[in-house]
């Protein structure tokens, strides 16, 4: 049975960073994914990662614009803390090795993002997700004997002892198909969104919810559940995403009439105000039939030089050719607002600490919460990467004063009877993929950009009911070497979970605020929702709750771009 | 929609039995890719296929295939084009295979570890940071980093490992993924051990000398990185920046054919062996290992001459060529060699806002080095806005 003072799950930006962050601390850490760790999804954020380190800028105004963004939903000590620590995670990263654009001069450049009242995100042409996660993983080979990897290992659940701590996991070697126990003083949860329960989506196929369903089934309270970020330009057949880099560069959006509309929406900052507001614009101008035919707004990157636009946005140059058969650079690209992002997850503190001992959360599967109702642009890299090294400190510090677990071997049996169960279902049942599609497709017809209570109360007897269809899925393969069929049923009820979870909470806030517009509830109303829901699993269903928003220096106001 | 037959190669570990291929029938638009297609198949027909995959978006590099013989990214090859390229095409079929030059664990999934990971742990793969590290960020030019950004592309799919045809040749090649993440250390101008790496991989008889420049892994890479660019660069910053004469003869050999292609304005290949063991002279003609070359070659001579691949004749004075065509060649070094410095960055994508939109006029290769004078992309999409290009750049 491994043993680590450390086990972090999921090794993308989040993972990764709290790996290197432990292990600077000096505890044995281990780090498990499912997949490579560069296969990781953080690969996919294009745009770029934000923070005040000009010296025209300050921290204040980035968390101003981060609150705002948030709807006044997001803690403000945290964001205090994480747009504080920003610059500084910028050197780190620049010193680790982060081919970050330069100026003229030579000093780190910047562009400008959306919700954003500076240029103050700082990237590697469209690739900054990828440069920087594969920088972490150059330091993560070079650290190699204190961080053991295993790399495609998928984890089935987390294990807790008599006194509710949690002390690692069960997780299956893909490769060979073996379970094995990771026992470990304290486990941060990495493992991403939660993307794959809306159809299409911007998130990549791994993109399961797995973290923030096995800590729900753990008893650990998840937060912000309804607020779900559809991004304003993803590509309309298959839902990819075009950055907002290509905004922040100075593309336009334009309706079927040749309008500009954002000028009637968001007069000061047009395209570049906050995902919420531009992609409801959009949505509001489709659903007027101002749209195109395919139901599509026009993204038009010719504004941008050409040559600008080759160096600076290129992944998307080739997005667009390889996709959707456009020359981004000659001619307007149709778009249209896509699932991109969930705000909530596994609620912690702002070190990465859950309601269980022992268990943290960093990243995308965690919610701080710093994004609140809506995530700026730029600020999910910073995220990733600030929470994560406060959660991999915080976690090898208390590993320090505590003993090393050891899980009785019992647990692998009952896991090992689980997959058991899986491998030996009857055939008959649905094929897990239409489970997943009608699942996705609902989601992304109720639970979207705007809702109701009929369209909610809808999805989750739907949702409900495919929770009863899931367990007798039928299994193709019998087999023990990558098996991704077992881990596909595994991972159908992981997003299910998850997905009964953000309805629920969308159910309860019964007012528009960030992501969240209701069409009957269409006001932000301080007066009784300024609090997050919290959503627990109790016994076999999720059972509401509240927290409190906490609020340092801003005050709510009206909010408009 | 469209009908495709998709002809997969299954490998069940478990089963005992050799690979075999099976057929599915697919209904998608011709503009879908391969890799929905298997999607769909695991979907639909059979959730047993074995494929890697994430992002459906050319940026994870999961998906690494061969498609009808050629090394590629699934999500990234239309089912319209990948049915129509490669040996047995028929517009319909679509042959989809497991990387080559690693070892297959199941289905289109092979062991990764065991040789791409591998050789990219081979060559230090992290910056060594130039001391004292500042306490802001290092000052280095806007080039550089547009420069290293290439090799930073990279999404480690191995495609062009699996088709290296060096690496099939000689293993432990270190190989064009690995050098391509050498060149991105090389190239950074925040890295302090330039010169340890280019030693280290020009001294090892399986490093930057073993390429023979057959352009494959230019071909396969999905995403402009052009390895063998990358080696050819390495070579060239190896031999005249940092003076680096290999104990592999592999700086002299290439030498070798630089010069006799000026002076002769095709390869002699009598005088390549002298050459390359004892340069230009005269002398040199006796040095001792190339006197040992020679005669391990002579086999090799005589089966040639008695083909009638060459006669006593070419083979002591070389092929001629015109006296007027030999002045060009000579003037195309001149105008080269004669330049101040050498232009190595390979700003594959350049300028600034305010600049032309044109590529500059004079975009010449750097001057010493075989073969690297091409546009390093012409691979599964030649019009590509990223491919690079070698230009000058202010």
């Amino acid at each position: 049975m491994p043993a680590h003072d450390v086990l972090i799950i999921g090794a993308g930006l989040a993972g990764q960073r709290a790996a290197l962050a432990a292990a600077d601390a000096g505890a044995s850490v281990a780090i498990l994914s499912k997949v490579h760790p560069v296969r990781s999804h953080s690969v996919a954020a294009a745009g770029g990662i934000n923070a005040a380190l000009n010296p025209e800028d300050s921290w204040e105004s980035h968390a101003f614009d981060t609150v705002k963004g948030s709807d006044y939903l997001g803690d403000q000590d945290a964001i205090e803390i994480m747009c504080r620590e920003a610059p500084d995670e910028i050197l780190w990263l620049e010193h680790a090795g982060v081919t970050f654009h330069r100026n003229g001069t030579g000093h780190l450049g910047t562009r400008a993002f959306g919700g954003a009242s500076q240029a103050r995100t700082y990237y590697v042409a469209d690739i900054t997700g990828q440069a920087i996660l594969h920088v972490l993983y150059e330091r993560l080979m070079m650290h190699g004997e204190r961080i053991s990897r295993y790399e495609e290992w998928f984890t089935t659940q987390l294990l807790q002892d008599e006194s509710g701590a949690c002390v690692g996991c069960v997780a299956r070697d893909i490769r060979t198909g073996a379970l094995e126990v990771f026992n470990a003083k304290s486990v941060i949860l990495a493992s991403g969104g939660a993307g794959q329960a809306f159809k299409p989506t911007t998130n990549a196929l791994i993109c399961t919810g797995d973290g923030i369903a096995q800590a729900y089934r753990i008893g650990a309270p998840l937060m912000d559940m309804e607020m779900i970020q559809y991004h304003p330009t993803t590509l309309a057949e298959n839902g990819f995403l075009i950055t907002e880099g290509a905004r922040g560069e100075g593309a336009h959006l334009y309706n079927a009439l040749g309008e500009r509309f954002m000028e009637k929406y968001a007069p000061n900052k047009l395209e570049l105000a906050s995902r919420d507001v531009v992609s409801r614009a959009e949505q509001t101008e489709i659903n007027e039939g101002r749209g195109f035919p395919d139901g599509t707004i026009a993204l038009d990157i010719t504004k941008v030089p050409r040559k600008r636009t080759l160096e600076a946005l290129r992944e998307i140059v080739n997005i667009g050719k390889d996709f959707a058969g456009v020359d981004i650079t000659r001619e307007p690209i149709h778009i249209r607002p896509g699932m991109h992002y969930i705000m909530g997850g596994v609620k912690t503190d702002y070190d990465g600490q859950t309601s269980i001992p022992g268990l943290y959360a960093a990243g995308e599967v965690a919610c701080v919460s710093v994004h609140g109702g809506n995530r700026l642009g730029a600020n999910s890299l910073l995220d990733t990467l600030i929470f994560g090294r406060r959660s991999g400190d915080h976690a090898a510090q208390r590993a320090r004063g505590t003993a090393m677990p050891r899980s009785p071997v019992s647990v692998l049996n009952d896991a090992q009877g689980e997959i058991d169960g899986i491998l030996n279902r009857p055939t008959g049942g649905r094929r897990i993929s239409e489970i997943k599609n009608e699942l996705g497709e609902t989601m992304n017809r109720y639970v979207a950009v705007y809702r109701d209570a009929d369209g909610l109360a809808t999805a989750l007897e739907i949702v409900r009911r495919l929770k009863d269809e899931a367990p007798n899925a039928a299994i193709d393969d019998k087999g023990t070497v990558f098996n991704q069929d077992v881990l596909a049923a595994v991972e159908l009820g992981y997003m299910l979970d998850v997905a009964e979870a953000i309805v629920v909470a969308a159910q309860e806030r019964r007012e528009s605020r960030g992501a969240q517009f209701r069409t009957d509830y269409p006001e932000r109303n301080d007066a009784e929702w300024l609090h997050h829901i919290t959503v627990s699993l109790n016994g076999d269903g999720p059972s509401l709750g509240t927290a409190p928003v906490t609020m340092t220096r801003w005050e709510p106001q009206e909010r408009t771009y | 929609m469209a009908e495709y037959t998709l002809k997969l190669r299954r490998y069940d570990p478990q089963a005992g039995d050799a690979p075999y291929y099976e057929e599915f029938q697919v209904d998608l638009e011709p503009h879908r890719s391969v890799l929905e297609a298997i999607l769909k198949v695991k979907a639909e027909q059979d959730g047993s296929v074995g494929i890697r995959c994430s992002c459906r978006a050319a940026i994870c590099g999961s998906c690494g295939v061969r498609i009808n013989g050629r090394p590629g990214l699934a999500c990234h090859t239309h089912l319209d084009k990948a049915a129509k390229t490669g040996v047995n095409a028929d517009g319909k079929t679509i042959l989809v295979e497991p990387m080559g030059n690693m070892p297959v664990i199941k289905d289109l999934i092979v062991d990764m570890d065991a040789v791409h990971w591998k050789k990219i742990q081979r060559v230090t793969p992290w910056l060594i940071n130039k001391q004292p590290v500042p306490e802001r960020e290092y000052i280095v030019p806007h080039e550089n980093m547009v420069d290293v950004t290439q090799t930073m592309a990279c999404i480690q799919c191995g495609a062009c490992v699996s088709d290296c045809l060096s690496m099939e040749v000689d293993p432990l090649f270190v190989g064009p993924a690995a050098s391509a993440k050498a060149y991105r250390f090389v190239g950074d101008p925040r890295d302090a051990e330039q010169y340890e790496r280019l030693k280290d991989l020009a001294e090892d008889p399986h490093g930057i000398y073993d390429c023979t420049h057959c352009f494959t892994c230019i071909d396969a890479c999905p995403k402009g990185v052009a390895p063998m660019s990358q080696i050819m660069r390495l070579r060239r910053i190896a031999g005249n920046d940092h003076h680096i004469v290999d104990r592999n003869n592999g700086e002299r050999h290439e030498r070798a054919f630089v010069s006799l292609i000026r002076d002769y304005g095709l390869l002699h290949e009598a005088e390549l062996l002298p050459r390359s063991y004892g340069g230009d002279s005269w002398f040199g003609k006796f040095h001792p290992a190339a006197g040992q070359q020679l005669l391990e070659s002579l086999p090799v001579l005589a089966r040639g001459l008695a083909t009638g691949k060459f006669t006593v004749k070419k083979a002591m004075l070389g092929h001629r060529i015109p006296k007027a065509d030999l002045k060009a060649v000579k003037a195309i070094y001149e105008k080269v060699e004669g330049k101040d410095r050498r232009y190595e960055l390979n700003l594959y994508i350049s300028g600034y806002e305010d600049d032309d939109e044109a590529a500059p006029a004079e975009a010449v290769p750097a001057a010493v080095g075989a073969g690297d004078g091409m546009p390093s992309a012409p691979g599964p999409d030649p019009n590509r806005p990223t491919a690079a290009s070698e230009s000058e750049s202010a």
